[in-house]
């Protein structure tokens, strides 16, 4: 009878996934899709701690109910915590954290399965669990890195020859864990070997990832966890975990697939890890034709932006490094106010998520449709009399349209050479994260606002408002 | 051979609600605007968090005397719920300054 009302439960659980899942994917209802998936969550959780049966009708002791409560308590509180402590532009470090937590805790489950319900000959069942533990360790240190990275504590590395090395080290994972599966008797300590492999792997698989890569790398890990977690569905015969993971594992790989799309780059390309490979002989040829660069005041970009039509803001990392979404909403107001019609140009990959400059400036009460996507954008440019680029370089690198040779040859870009004017805020002329020199800069309409963000930003809101 | 044949005979309904739940995942997010790309993203990662339930039945069997199993289930119990709670209540903190603006 209790099995049956847990299978009812998480036939629920299921439903609510998708129903959170389809919301999620709508402004209007994205906020309930979210707590109706979440409600979901708590009666699949509450309901197999209470319901579960085993196969001889026992269910958990008490002791052990005790302990997963506080276990429970532990989690909730630090979970609850870091994600509401956590700055808006830490968000992404901040998914991906999570996400390993998820990673290791699939990678546990095999562990502990491998050791209690080891069978000979079953193939499929000890497949299963290995596979579970191959994802999600990698999943876990893959995370790891990548909030290491995007926290700033960790640079990018590559030791020379990357690819291969990743390749036979992915192999002799795989080979370890099939021949894991033909032993006789459980084998613990090949099994740690075998996960400090995929400890191992996934830091080679992120580390020398860099830059515009990193969105797609966080929904990539997204959606092996959910496999980790589809896998944990396998094992246990449990449809909840099943349906949920591989949503995520489904669902995470197209966003994965859309993402590399909007670069112009294979999945596969990501998944070696070369980016940058090209990237130093591009930018030789690039430095030779370059002209020379331009310096505006900032009492001249003021005058300039308060005569203009039509301002067209390029938000990108810069603006979120220097915390200047507040600054950057001050100044648009103010334009608004003199008449100045403001929009904002959001590329698909600007920051280091997808989204990423929506939330910023969601946080900063930009309305929702001042903020054009890159095909709208796009279209707009022409008729745009200022275009202000506030940290963001790659993602208006005309090179992605000019030069083959380019390693971001192919990508799109918003077309920002086809305003009348460009100013662009940089802190100096350091290249952007793909490590390529970026023409725009040297075009005659072009010039540069030197300094961070936020205080350039707030120089500027000062001389706009003497004007 | 027979093996594999016998894994996924034993597990068709399982195999189908895969397949299914695979196309499901394609064309629930296949008309996601890219504003919505982060929370989303955030939220999936929240469901994927579901694999405490695997955490929460390998605690709950460990016998008593099973260290290993009793130890690393309550860390997985502890991971798995940093992964469902610190998920939702993220993706739910990004989705509210996505509301206050649409007045």
């Amino acid at each position: 009878m209790e099995n049956q009302i847990l299978q009812i439960i998480y036939l629920i659980g299921s439903i609510t996934f998708i129903i959170g899942l389809k919301r999620l994917s709508h402004p209007d209802t994205a906020r309930r899709g979210n707590l109706i998936a979440a409600f979901g969550m708590t009666i699949a959780i509450a309901g197999t701690i209470f319901l579960y049966r085993n196969d001889n009708g026992e269910s958990f002791s008490s002791s052990n109910i005790i302990l997963i409560f506080v276990a429970l308590l532990i989690g909730t509180i630090l979970g609850v915590l870091g994600a509401k402590k956590v700055k808006m532009t830490a968000m992404p470090q901040m998914v991906s954290l999570f996400n390993g937590m998820g990673g290791a805790c699939a990678a546990i489950i095999s562990v502990i399965e491998y050791q209690h319900h080891f069978a000979v000959g079953e193939y499929g069942y000890m497949g299963t669990v290995l596979a579970g533990l191959l994802i999600g360790s990698i999943s876990f240190s893959g995370s790891m890195i990548a909030f290491g990275k995007l926290n700033g504590n960790i640079n990018d590395k590559t030791i020379p020859g990357q690819s291969i090395i990743n390749l036979i080290l992915m192999a002799a994972l795989i080979g370890t864990g099939a021949y894991l599966t033909t032993l006789q008797e459980p084998n613990m300590m090949l099994l740690g070997v075998l996960t400090v492999g995929c400890l191992i792997y996934g830091v080679f698989f992120v580390m020398p990832i860099g830059g515009a890569d990193m969105p797609v790398v966080i929904s990539l890990l997204n959606s092996f966890t959910g496999v980790a977690a589809a896998l944990g569905g396998f094992i246990y015969n449990n449809q909840v975990m099943l349906t949920g993971g591989i949503l995520v594992g489904s669902a995470g790989t197209i966003l994965t697939i859309l993402m590399c799309k909007a670069m112009n780059r294979s999945l596969l390309n990501v998944i070696i890890g070369s980016f940058g490979g090209g990237a130093s002989g591009a930018a030789a040829v690039g430095n030779s034709a370059m002209g020379t660069i331009k310096e505006i005041s900032v009492s001249d970009a003021a005058v300039l932006l308060s005569y203009s039509k039509k301002v067209m803001i390029v938000p990108g990392y810069g603006l979120a490094v220097a915390q200047a979404q507040h600054a950057c909403h001050e100044l648009e107001t103010l334009l608004e106010e003199k008449g100045v019609e403001v929009k904002y140009a959001i590329h698909p990959v600007a920051g280091r998520m997808p989204g990423h400059m929506n939330v910023l400036l969601a946080e900063a009460d930009v309305p929702y449709p001042k903020l054009l996507e890159m095909e709208d954008a796009n279209n707009e440019f022409n008729s745009t009399d200022a275009v202000i680029v506030i940290g963001a370089n790659d993602v208006v690198n005309p090179a992605a349209k000019k030069n083959p040779q380019s390693p971001i040859y192919g990508m799109p870009i918003l077309e920002v050479e086809n305003a009348q004017n460009v100013i662009v805020m940089k802190r100096g002329m350091a290249a952007g994260y793909a490590g390529i020199e970026n023409e725009l800069f040297y075009e005659p309409k072009t010039r540069m606002l030197f300094g961070d963000a936020k205080a350039t930003l707030q120089k500027l809101i000062s001389e706009v408002k003497a004007n | 051979m027979e093996q594999l044949i016998n894994f996924l005979s034993s597990n068709m309904g399982m195999i189908y609600i895969l397949i299914l739940s695979v196309f499901l995942g394609i064309e629930v997010i296949s008309h996601v605007p890219s504003v919505l790309h982060t929370p989303l993203m955030s939220g999936a990662n929240a469901i994927h968090g579901v694999v405490i339930i695997g955490a929460i039945i390998v605690m709950g069997q460990a016998e008593p005397d099973n260290y290993l199993a009793l130890t690393l289930g309550f860390l997985a119990v502890i991971l798995g719920t940093l992964n469902v709670v610190g998920g939702f209540v993220v993706t739910d903190r990004m989705l509210e300054l996505f509301k206050k603006k649409k007045k």
